[in-house]
């Protein structure tokens, strides 16, 4: 209980911080955004609504102080502002509408990326010096050591241009209304493939090779040599005995991971232009839209943090070191 | 300062013992076979990089008329849309690429090492604050916070850098702190403190050496950060878009829609050489491990033989 309450006062700090960054960086950057994302939108804002942002992003003669204190007050109360590309929308509600999408997308590679390659990590280290073992990782170091979204363009070019495998863009085709009908969903699915193999193919040789090194360290136990001893099944032993000690490691990546679904498919969202978080953060940057920028920002955060605190708790389930202590 | 490091003599404290493993650590990597290969391909990167303006002498993004033309004697790798010649582009692109992943790499190596050794060497309250700092940047999704800081600032080289520094000094921070930390409770550092050493003095002349290996280690993955996350800002648009570097090359490659036209060798050379140059980074990176860590090793008659002969 102490550990997980130490967490989570951790995870507020950290919190914390992302939204005093958010705070300070207008207040730093030279020039006043607000008149800039005036003349963008052609004089559609109130007064009203100029004065809030003026307020939001600095460009206002009140102490600091009291300036932070009407900040985090409304952060806190869910007050983000109104977007400016997508005016007069409210920034949370644009942000509603995309995270599904990089839930869906991260997701989907996250649970694959980990399954296989801890999977080969595991068979890896059982034969050591087998073909999976000295064939595939330096063939998966290579394939992670491309730039991303070079390999996503790379993807998207043969797949998608070339040998018209896949849709290259986009969530869903065009046109097709959103409903739980398997037309949709098998559409949803032919989008998903490519984003989400690049991503798992960059990403699986980090899994494996954890997996495999920790998995060696576990083999030289002597509770393996015992339940070799006892005769018991090679694979039952591997599995049972020696992945599962391993494992925990893993745990703690899945639980970064998870921050990388959110914020590190941004990449790959902007290549095959799919309709994410990610996407929608370089639009803001792109548009001068500081409000969803920030908004973007710290809704990618919160959700990393959130992720985090909750491979703690499953933590403290799996390690009794850690409730003992 | 990390190859300073390597080479610097072995300390008073330890003559015997720090330099016969220095030196077997030297040997170990010219024989790696993993650590010759990466090692040979960096040195032909690097001397491309400061022969370039030698090789591809004028201005290599100098718009020509000759637009998207295939691979030919004339232009080894073709040209891009406005007529520039892409190996020009890639060679001259080495040069900002390796300058901007070297200088992260190592000012995030060395911050990392200062507060590394600062949280080992003095504990307690200086320890509990600068873990706290790390460990919030750790957590603090990279890439968004990598655009958030660019859209802020001004666009040039110096932003880059800076926001790069930013977000990937934590990562070494905390793989050194905690070598830092085991190294710490040595004997040999109690002995220090004892005579009266000054902390800078045990810091960086009793600890620091000692972690020699895994400073390398740190360094070749801030440097291959650097470069990869470097590549993806300026992808992205969000570095300074006036320079040639692999990033941009590939931004622009992107911009003129490249793919889209079927010109696939104006993407494919940036986005190799970074590759290459990440992979010979990795390669080096791995061998060093192997070598450190016996366990890690290859081993002649693998455990697992043994095992299934038993059978």
């Amino acid at each position: 209980m102490r550990f997980i309450l130490r967490r989570l006062g951790f995870y507020l700090i950290a919190f914390w911080a992302s939204i005093t960054l958010n705070f300070l960086l207008p207040r730093f950057m030279p020039g006043d955004p607000v008149s800039r994302m005036f003349a963008r939108t052609q004089g559609k804002m109130q007064p009203e609504q100029i004065e809030a942002l003026r307020k939001m992003l600095g460009v206002d003669k009140r102490p600091l102080w009291e300036q932070y204190v009407d900040y985090m007050h409304n952060i806190l109360t869910g007050q983000m502002g109104v977007s400016i590309s997508r005016f007069p929308t409210p920034v949370t509600e644009v942000i509603a509408s995309q995270i599904g999408w990089t839930l869906l997308l991260g997701g989907t590679a996250l649970v694959f990326a980990a399954m296989i390659g801890n999977l080969l990590g595991i068979l890896a280290a059982w034969r050591r010096g087998g073909a999976i073992d000295s064939g595939l990782p330096p063939l998966l170091i290579f394939i992670g050591s491309f730039p991303y979204f070079w390999l996503a363009m790379g993807a998207l070019y043969l797949f998608g241009v070339v040998l018209g495998w896949f849709p290259i863009r986009h969530a869903f085709t065009d046109g097709l209304e959103p409903a739980f009908t398997w037309e949709f969903i098998g559409d949803v699915g032919a989008h998903l493939v490519l984003p989400a193999l690049t991503i798992v193919l960059v990403s699986i040789g980090g899994w494996m090779l954890g997996m495999r090194n920790t998995m060696i360290a576990t083999n030289s136990e002597d509770y393996i040599t015992m339940a070799e001893a006892k005769g018991l099944r090679p694979g039952r032993i591997m599995l049972r005995y020696a992945a599962r000690n391993a494992m925990l490691p893993s745990v703690t990546s899945f639980g970064m991971g998870l921050g990388f679904v959110v914020g590190g498919a941004m990449l790959t969202e902007v290549v095959f232009a799919y309709p994410g978080v990610g996407y929608q953060l370089l639009n803001a940057v792109q548009g001068l839209d500081y409000p969803l920028m920030q908004g973007l920002f710290l809704t990618i955060t919160a959700a990393v943090l959130l992720a985090n605190f909750l491979v703690d708790i499953l933590y403290v389930r799996l390690d009794p070191r850690v409730r003992s202590n | 300062m990390t190859t300073a490091i390597l080479k610097q003599p072995a300390e008073p404290t330890e003559p015997t013992a720090a330099r016969k493993p220095n030196r077997s650590f030297v040997h170990g990597l010219i024989t790696n076979k993993k650590a010759l290969v990466g090692m040979i391909v960096m040195l032909v990167f690097i001397a491309l990089a400061l022969l370039a303006p030698v090789l591809f002498p004028g201005d290599p993004s100098r718009i020509t008329a000759m637009a998207s033309m295939e691979p030919s004697p004339e232009h080894w790798l073709g040209t891009t849309a406005k007529g520039q010649d892409v190996l020009a582009l890639t060679v001259h692109g080495s040069r900002s690429s390796l300058f901007v992943g070297l200088t992260v790499g190592f000012a995030s190596t060395f911050i990392g090492i200062l507060v590394g050794l600062a949280s080992a060497y003095f504990g307690k309250f200086i320890d509990e604050a600068l873990s706290l700092a790390t460990n919030v940047f750790l957590l603090l999704p990279g890439l968004p916070l990598l655009v958030i800081l660019a859209a802020f600032l001004q666009p040039g080289l110096g932003t880059v850098i800076l926001v790069l520094v930013v977000t990937g000094w934590a990562g070494s921070a905390r793989v050194l702190r905690s070598q830092a930390l085991s190294i710490r409770s040595k004997d040999f550092v109690a002995a220090a403190v004892v005579s009266g050493e000054r902390a800078g003095r045990i810091m960086f002349r009793e600890i620091l050496p000692n972690m020699a290996s895994i400073v390398m280690g740190t360094l070749l993955g801030c440097v291959i950060y650097g470069i990869g996350a470097q590549a993806g800002m300026e992808f992205l648009g969000l570095g300074d878009v006036s320079t040639v570097s692999w990033g941009n090359n590939l931004f622009w490659a992107g911009n003129e829609g490249a793919l889209l036209t079927g010109s696939w060798w104006v993407f494919v050379p940036s986005g190799a050489c970074i590759a290459l140059v990440a992979f010979a980074l990795a390669l080096i990176n791995y061998a060093v491990d192997e070598v450190t860590n016996p366990r890690l090793r290859k081993i002649k008659t693998p455990k697992n033989t043994e095992r299934s002969a038993a059978k």
